[in-house]
């Protein structure tokens, strides 16, 4: 779903010990940070951002509780009115052994579950694009992407990254979403960037 | 920075107050209960019961604290530095180990030289001679092999997790380690540690629940059982040292221990407490299920046939709701992992509830539908669990609360969930 067109002031650093307290510098002066992209996870990063915890686990639990109800709903209607058979002289009503059922029922739908979800929150998807701001926050750069209103001043902003020690900094309007399709711009191979 | 810890007045009177009660309850147990009268079957009920409730809570407590011997083993063979920061919180707990070592010890010997068939029907030669499987067990279920393998476990469980204690102690003597000494002083841990698990494994997880609990039932087996034993008393370890942590946090000790710590001991509670639900489940599930006659017996002596209710219906399931209900539920979320409020009432719940269970597994067997719920068998565990906060607070004044040149500390100070 494309979220339209723009504007960010994009930093790039190269170390963590100067995005965290440039991260903390930017949310201090009251700019709004689009995302950080770094490449790997980068502990306690999410936190220094301010943003909300995750709800995955919520989902998680709601997921599970679905496959919970869905095994015993499941297996309670075959084994009690549609089909009731005697396994061994057992109640048809057994719950002892739908119970590895259910378990299992419980942890594929919760997991498949959280998967999917995780998919859907992050965009990600066989055919789904994004916009990268710098192609090295895969390899070794940390980008913060600054998203600009009508009352930012970007050469402002511009400046304020490069007090906090960013190595590059420029202007970019991008698409903010996903969208499904290609991109409008040829993308430059690997090796053409700069600083490759 | 001291770290020296002063027992609170405080602490101390309810540990004597504990210890008192306890002894109290004793005496009253050896004057009411005619201890010593002849272990008929079921003739002297109040004696049988008089031994029972001291076999539950000694061989209970005793695992407990042993567990967090174990936990302080484990961590340490998984480089799991986070435990340093209340490291000596859990040396201090597992100095009860002989105590109630020995008091068990005793009780034991006084079952088998006081002849108790009640208790352990095995001691009866002429049924073991007349009995096809009581015959096959007699090599393992013998007096002379119980006594001798209690006792190398005890002493083994005593010796070992005394080396681990003075090894940390030790390392307060001298000033910071340098690498090639702090590598050398893991390594003799690790090696300590894994010798403690390696027994801990023949017996723990093996032969002593097999022994002391199981052969109340001789004819009956559970490959469970033992497994079933060791989740039960190592998520009440843990609730333990979760109590005793945030107690000395309460008082202003444990400085580097946050909420961090906090949520992984709550994580552990967690995940054992859904370990033991895992193996009640596949003990009772497969006998349920197998339906044979020598297997199902042990259930239908606590909650009985469709036609007749057994005598431990009520607490059979109520222990499933205290140990697995209660913790699945309300320690799922993280917020309540990292509530000091809540991990208390939940670590008491669990010791409670793991109480409960041991009360199941050796009351049925013994006292069938006599079995009481009486201030004589909640004032025996006041004296166990006096001793514990006793020998605990000993080894707590005595030391450093801080184990403060441990290699791991820094690892614990930053650690971050």
């Amino acid at each position: 779903m494309a979220g339209g067109i723009k504007k960010f002031v994009v930093g790039s650093f190269d170390d963590e010990k100067v995005l965290f307290p440039a991260v903390k510098n930017v949310r201090k002066a009251g700019y709004k940070i689009h995302d950080v992209y770094t490449p790997f996870p980068v502990h306690g990063l999410d936190h220094a951002m301010g943003i909300r915890e995750t709800s995955l686990h919520t989902a998680g639990f709601i997921f599970g509780i679905t496959g919970t109800t869905t095994a015993l709903t499941g297996i309670g209607w075959i084994f009690t009115r549609d089909w009731p058979l005697n396994f061994g002289g057992k109640p048809h009503f057994d719950l002892p052994a739908w119970i590895p059922i259910t378990f299992e029922l419980t942890v594929l739908f919760s997991a498949v579950g959280m998967v999917l979800t995780f998919c859907y929150l992050c965009n990600l998807a066989p055919f789904i694009k994004k916009h990268h701001f710098h192609p090295r926050a895969t390899d070794d750069l940390f980008v913060m992407a600054i998203e600009c209103t009508d009352k930012t001043n970007d050469a402002e902003v511009q400046a304020f990254l490069q007090n906090a020690g960013a190595q590059e900094v420029n202007v970019q309007e991008v698409e903010t979403g996903w969208w499904i399709g290609t991109y409008d711009r040829t993308q430059k191979l690997y090796k053409e960037e700069k600083g490759y | 920075m001291d770290h020296q810890f002063q027992l609170p007045g405080s602490y101390k009177k309810w540990t004597y107050g504990l210890i008192g009660v306890g002894v109290l309850a004793l005496l009253y147990g050896l004057i009411m209960y005619h201890p010593f009268a002849h272990a008929g079957h079921g003739e002297n009920v109040n004696s049988t019961r008089f031994w029972a409730v001291l076999l539950q809570n000694s061989v209970y407590f005793l695992l407990t604290v042993n567990a967090v011997m174990f936990f302080i083993c484990v961590t340490t063979m998984a480089m799991g530095g986070w435990v340093v920061a209340f490291r000596r919180v859990s040396e201090a707990i597992s100095t009860a180990v002989p105590l109630l070592g020995i008091i068990t010890f005793i009780i034991l010997l006084s079952l088998v030289f006081g002849h108790r068939t009640d208790i352990y029907h095995w001691l009866d030669k002429d049924a073991v001679a007349a009995d096809k499987i009581l015959n096959g067990k007699k090599g393992f279920l013998s007096p002379t092999f119980f006594i001798v393998w209690s006792f190398i476990t005890i002493f083994l469980w005593w010796f070992l997790g005394k080396k681990m204690r003075s090894m940390s102690l030790e390392s307060d003597k001298h000033g910071t380690m340098d690498y090639e000494t702090g590598k050398k002083w893991i390594w003799n841990n690790t090696i300590w540690a894994s010798l403690f698990t390696v027994v801990f494994t023949l017996t723990v997880a093996s032969t002593i629940p097999w022994l002391w609990l199981m052969s109340i039932d001789p004819h009956w087996y559970s490959t469970m059982y033992s497994w079933y034993t060791f989740a039960s008393t190592f998520v009440s370890g843990i609730a333990l040292i979760t109590i005793f942590v945030i107690y000395l946090k309460n008082r202003g000790e444990l400085e580097f221990v946050n909420k961090e710590h906090l949520h992984d001991l709550g994580k552990f509670m967690f995940a054992f407490s859904i370990f033991w639900t895992y193996l009640w489940f596949a003990q009772y599930m497969l006998i349920w299920y197998s339906n044979q006659p020598e297997e199902t017996k042990y259930f239908i002596e606590r909650i009985g046939t469709a036609s007749k209710t057994g005598p431990f219906k009520g607490i059979f399931f109520l222990n499933l709701i205290i140990n697995f209900v209660a913790p699945i539920l309300i320690l799922m979320t993280k917020g309540s992992k990292r509530n000091w409020t809540l991990m208390t009432f939940m670590s008491i719940l669990i010791i409670f509830g793991h109480w409960l269970d041991f009360y199941q597994m050796v009351m049925p067997g013994t006292l069938h539908e006599h079995a009481e719920m009486m201030p004589f068998e909640f004032g025996v565990p006041c004296l166990f669990i006096g001793l514990i906060m006793w020998s605990t607070g000993n080894y707590l004044s005595k030391h450093s609360m801080l184990a403060k040149n441990n290699p791991f500390m820094k690892e614990s100070m930053i650690h971050h969930t």
